[in-house]
């Protein structure tokens, strides 16, 4: 189960996802991604505080956008990873590729 | 278990999977790592050998003894050598932007040991974890 949430704290577009990110799931994170993308978005914070579990579907889905975000100027922050997610990005070395703060504030001041 | 090939499925496995290394010696994180694992190679035959048809199912079985964790994951469709597989290259994902060939890295450095065999028609996935004593 998995919920996305949209919410716009200008300049900031924050993308709170709730639950576990999966096969069956990462497609809705990759819709909502290019939602915000195709309305001007230039900030981007994903707030992680209550995911429970992310597959390499979902991991998938931060890294093909990785390139495009660079090119574009266009800035992403995941925030709020439990330990156990962390690890997960941390595994693959995500953790040096994308900026990943431990909390909201952590991520506004970045 | 019986996995049926539908993704919207996994969380079946995950809670099976759960529901047994929770009763472990392994760490929440190490749980969670392990049940990633099994997931990616699970979700890897579903999608990729069986097309996502919600008839067909894998199978996954696990046992343990004080020192080890075995996970099989049998299933019939085309066959799939995680062994012989080449992961790409974490550069390489990012510039073809695909969104795949993660799992198998994350599957072969959380696991201590995988095997393959295949058979009559039957492929078997074989992952293994060292368990530590309390």
């Amino acid at each position: 189960m998995l919920t996305i949430e949209k919410t716009h704290e200008s300049p900031n577009w924050i993308l709170k996802l709730t639950g576990e990110i999966d096969a069956s799931n990462s497609v809705n994170v990759d819709s909502a991604i290019q939602e915000l993308l195709k309305s001007g978005a230039e900030n981007l914070l994903v707030d992680c505080t209550d995911l429970e579990y992310i597959s390499s579907a979902g991991l998938g889905v931060f890294m093909s956008y990785l390139e495009e975000f660079q090119e574009k100027n266009i800035g992403m922050v995941i925030f709020g990873l439990k330990d156990k997610v962390f690890q997960v990005f941390h595994i693959l070395g995500l953790d040096q590729l994308i900026r990943i703060k431990p909390d909201k504030s952590a991520a506004l001041a970045s | 278990m019986k996995l049926y090939c539908d993704t919207g499925r996994l969380v079946e496995l995950r809670d099976f999977l759960q529901g047994i290394l929770s009763d472990t010696t392994m760490s929440e994180v190490e749980q969670h790592q392990v049940i990633l694992a099994v997931e990616e190679v699970a979700a890897n035959l579903i999608i990729h050998s069986h097309d996502c048809n919600p008839k067909e199912f894998i199978e996954i079985n696990v046992s343990r003894d004080k020192k080890l964790l075995k996970i099989e994951i049998i299933d019939s469709g085309e066959k799939f050598n995680i062994l012989e597989y080449q992961e790409p290259d974490i550069t390489e994902v990012i510039k073809s932007k695909r969104k795949g060939g993660l799992g198998i890295i994350l599957v072969k450095r959380i696991m201590d040991k995988i095997e393959f065999e295949s058979f009559q028609n039957k492929n078997i996935c074989r992952l293994y974890k060292i368990l530590k004593s309390k």
